[in-house]
């Protein structure tokens, strides 16, 4: 068999080796090198990464397993140091590889601007998943970050780091952003929409230095502004990476040069990606890297095939910022531009004609037809009898308005649905038809909207016109039926939108109902007050009815009182002031729970001010028992009396529920301090368990002991009280700020993977940023409801309006 | 032709929330929309009596707390897969007060 060395592990070989495994199994020894550690993923989703959407699991397309599959011998972690074309042999650090043919795959070097001080700590440029982990490792939450470059890369970076907590500045040297894809009136529309995110943008801004001690602390402009910055990132452009085909004296202008088969002057030597240059043309875009892997590999197996550049359109990863363009929209001589604008719904759109042909596209806003438009350019169709309706869409083009399936319908074959992997619409309606009836499977046979997946509901339209009503849409991922967006991206709009009360993030996000629902109200209620501490008013009327009354509502409609106990202790006072409570209401029951409390049930609704106000008198505040927030810490009685207890776990509970209490939480938190291995406060199955050792405290959360049972996992491990301490308070806050309404920490932790949430408690600067947003919430929260409730004017409104049993009487 | 008395004022009705009155056949549930509407229904959820009064009232209708039955406030019936209705009280608002149908007071007169 012959030896194929691949120099490159990224997605155009990835593409490559799929095809060539997929069309000819075994013709080909594969030995693929990479610099990266690791094998290939998907670089359009670095960006969902880099915001928290996603993690690097997520977007992996070739794993370990998947090259192992296809004996591909891997040498991932060794950069190739040279080509011996003599002796038709790379080597690495580690050793030589002979070839008999060879495959240039090494992508391109993102461009640092030689300014002064560019080679500080602190400056990082936007390209792979080292760069992505270095700004999320930077902790950049709450920090000043300067993005330089405002362009797709440069954008979609300031995005993340913004959905991160950064406050970010974008310096963008020409005077609109992404001026190579989008005009100065869309360019407009973009900077508005993220200057609404809360994201700075300083066009003409010419980076003159990075200034700092050691490392990067701001950025001087040429006009004499500085710009603070934690953090740098640098994302001006990318140069093909061309350094081993020049040492190796193949033909490289700006990229290494190939002809129509993808080969370059060595006709045993092979290129492909965004390192080569192909009829004077270098390429950035996904798509054409797939159509050139395409043919290289037909080439490879001795087939004809020519690389032809199409065009491609270009969309911004950014949600919410809805943005298409293709073509040129330069201005000339001869040309005539269509121009639609909508500005108080921040819509644009604009056709540039030449000759009665589309040549170029904008669209801002509302990008619904781009397809449709960048189906027409590319066919070069005479637009010329619908240019009046032409703007608004194929939807009119029957003269009346149209449902939205007929945009799709009135697609013709060739139309392309995926940009990214450039397939057309009749490629999806032949998987269809073939058996592929759900996404998943037309995405595995077609690989329409495995990228960036942004044309998934246009793919799902195609497939619901070919199957007619044997479409079964999939499960949408939206929080509730009023809104299609999930609870994650509620989140993050609500954060990066700055959206502050339910009304706004209804009317921004679109929500299908009046008033949302019993299921995303409170779910939007805790978003919101997690997020605004110290801006949201609390609404008490999307509160479920437990904390509404600050009281668990019963199967008869009464209610049941719990007062709370430090830490499981309590005084004879105490203790006497809750038995007078229970006889002077009547109260059917006194338990003890399961938390170490004592619960007050069937207590009728209209007198819960008054027994709160005769608790309160003697010093006892709510036990928040029916809260989605901290319900109780458990404890043994630890050092002071057990003689086996090595902590003081009592002292260390109440510390615990003293510092939580009051604050809301998804779902309801609960804690246990075991002062020893031995356990008796049940520690290891709470959704934060400590327990106390010789050497000091070992921390572990997401257990359960409810619908599930689970153990508890460990998370850190401190001789210190003050560390154990800022360790449960940082988890709590991280699950606060991260979890879903309604998950209890061991499913959050599940999805996001204890890994994570380890490596974000142990990393310091980001364990007090946490406990200092929770102390901020608790400057609000840290308070005893029933103090403003048990008022003599808050009274009235717990009885019944009227009686009008009375009034018959009389 | 309806009569109708007063119970109180609009104003003592939370917005999106309810209150609660007493009447010779059992208590009923007065809501109060965002937009200031309000509907009168038997405060008692068909399925497991659960206090309607104090579900979440979104648009105009309203969850019961027990096991979240949805309840169109305008006709009273379940929604949604669930069977069903609770009946509802001719009730409006005059001047910032809230009347309801004297119904409720002479039923019990002649009980």
């Amino acid at each position: 068999m012959k030896n194929l060395v691949v120099i490159g592990a990224g997605m155009a070989s990835g593409r490559l080796l799929e095809h060539l495994f997929e069309a000819a199994p075994g013709a080909w020894q594969v030995i693929l090198f990479n610099a990266e550690p690791r094998g290939n993923y998907n670089r359009l989703m670095l960006s969902p990464v880099l915001s928290g959407e996603k993690t690097y699991q997520q977007i992996v397309t070739h794993d370990a397993d998947w090259y192992a599959a296809h004996g591909v011998d891997c040498r991932f972690g060794e950069p190739v140091v040279r080509i011996d074309r003599a002796n038709r042999t790379v080597y690495s650090s580690a050793g030589g590889a002979p070839y008999d043919a060879l495959v240039i795959a090494t992508g391109s070097a993102p461009f640092i601007i030689p300014v002064p001080g560019s080679d500080l700590p602190g400056v990082v440029t936007y390209r792979d998943l080292e760069d992505t982990n270095a700004m999320i490792e930077a902790g950049i939450a709450g920090k000043d970050a300067v993005v330089i470059g405002g362009g797709l890369l440069g954008l979609e970076a300031a995005a993340g780091m913004a959905a991160r907590g950064a406050r970010v500045t974008v310096v963008h040297l020409m005077g609109h952003l992404m001026e190579r894809q989008l005009d100065p009136a869309a360019g407009y529309l973009l900077q508005r929409d993220l200057e609404r995110r809360g994201i700075k943008v300083h066009c003409k801004g010419a980076t003159k230095a990075i200034l700092g001690h050691g490392r990067a602390e701001a950025v001087l402009l040429e006009d004499g502004t500085v710009h603070p910055a934690d953090l740098v990132c640098m994302a001006v452009g990318i140069r093909p990476e061309v350094r081993l085909a020049n040492d190796a004296h193949l033909e490289v202008e700006r990229g290494i040069v190939v002809d129509d088969a993808l080969r370059t002057s060595d006709p045993q030597i092979f290129a492909l990606g965004e390192c080569v240059e192909h009829r004077d043309q270098v390429f950035g875009l996904v798509a054409p890297l797939y159509d050139q892997a395409k043919v290289l590999a037909r080439t490879l197996l001795g087939e004809a095939a020519a690389f032809r550049p199409v065009q491609t359109a270009t969309k911004l990863k950014v949600t919410g910022c809805d943005l298409f363009s293709a073509g040129d929209f330069a201005e000339a001589e001869g040309r005539e531009d269509i121009v639609f604008r909508d500005p108080g719904r921040g819509i644009y759109k604009r056709l540039v004609l030449e000759n009665d042909r589309i040549i170029g596209v904008v669209m801002y806003g509302d990008t619904a037809d781009g397809n449709w438009f960048y189906g027409l350019m590319k066919d070069e169709t005479d637009v010329s009898g619908m240019r009046d309706t032409l703007i608004f869409g194929p939807a009119f083009q029957g003269g009346t308005k149209l449902d939205p399936m007929a945009a799709v319908a009135a697609l013709p074959p060739e139309a392309e649905i995926c940009g990214c992997n450039g397939v057309c619409k009749g490629t999806i309606v032949a998987a269809v038809q073939g058996g592929a009836t759900t996404l998943d499977a037309v995405r595995a046979c077609t690989k329409a909207s495995g990228s960036c997946g942004t044309c998934t509901g246009l793919v799902e339209q195609v497939m619901k016109l070919t199957l007619g009503d044997g479409f079964v849409a999939p499960a949408s991922g939206g929080m509730c039926k009023c809104t299609d967006h999930s609870h994650e991206d509620v989140r993050r709009l609500i954060r990066s939108m700055g959206l502050k009360s339910i009304p706004a993030v209804m009317q921004e996000l679109g929500w299908k109902s009046v008033g949302g629902c019993h299921s995303c109200r409170p779910a939007l209620n805790y978003y919101l007050l997690a997020e605004w501490p110290l801006e949201y008013q609390d609404d008490r009327q999307s509160r479920f009815v437990n904390e509404r009354n600050h009281a668990n509502i019963q199967k008869d409609g009464t209610y049941s009182v719990v007062p709370r106990m430090w830490g499981g202790v309590t005084t004879p006072a105490e203790l006497r002031a809750i038995a007078d409570a229970a006889e002077k209401y009547a109260v059917p029951m006194v338990k003890v729970t399961g938390g170490q409390r004592i619960d007050l049930l069937g207590v009728r609704k209209q007198d819960l001010p008054q027994i709160w106000a005769d608790l309160n008198a003697a010093g006892l505040v709510s036990g928040h028992a029916y809260s989605k927030g901290l319900r109780t810490v458990k404890t043994c009685v630890g050092s002071e009396f057990c003689r086996f207890g090595t902590q003081d776990s009592t002292g260390l509970g109440i510390l615990l529920e003293k510092l939580l209490w009051g604050s809301w939480t998804p779902h309801k938190v609960k804690l246990g301090v075991s002062g020893c291995p031995r356990n008796c406060a049940e520690a290891t199955c709470k959704d934060v368990g400590v327990v106390c050792v010789d050497s000091g405290y070992q921390i572990s959360v997401a257990g359960a002991a409810g619908m599930e049972v689970k153990e508890t996992e460990p998370l850190a491990a401190t001789p210190s009280e003050d560390e154990a301490v800022e360790i449960v308070t940082a988890f709590v806050q991280l699950y606060r700020e991260n979890a879903r309404y309604l998950d209890r920490p061991y499913k959050w932790v599940a999805k996001v993977g204890l890994d994570w949430v380890k490596a974000q408690v142990a990393d310091l600067p980001t364990r007090r940023a946490l406990v200092e947003r929770f102390e901020i919430s608790q400057s609000v929260y840290r308070r005893d409801p029933w103090a403003e409730h048990s008022t003599t004017a808050a009274t009235p409104r717990w009885a019944p309006l009227a009686d009008l049993t009375l009034e018959a009487a009389e | 032709m309806t009569v109708f008395v007063d119970i109180g004022a609009l104003d003592d009705i939370p917005r999106q929330g309810a209150r609660v009155i007493r009447t010779g056949q059992g208590c009923v549930a007065v809501f109060r929309t965002l937009d200031d509407r309000v509907f009168a229904l038997d405060d008692r959820c068909p399925h497991k009596g659960g206090p309607l009064s104090e579900g979440m009232v979104h648009g105009d209708r309203v969850t019961c707390p027990l096991h979240n039955w949805v309840f169109d406030m305008n006709s009273g019936a379940a929604q949604g897969a669930d069977e069903g209705a609770v009946r509802t009280w001719p009730v409006r608002v005059e001047q910032g007060r809230v009347l309801i149908s004297a119904e409720l007071v002479t039923r019990s007169h002649a009980a």
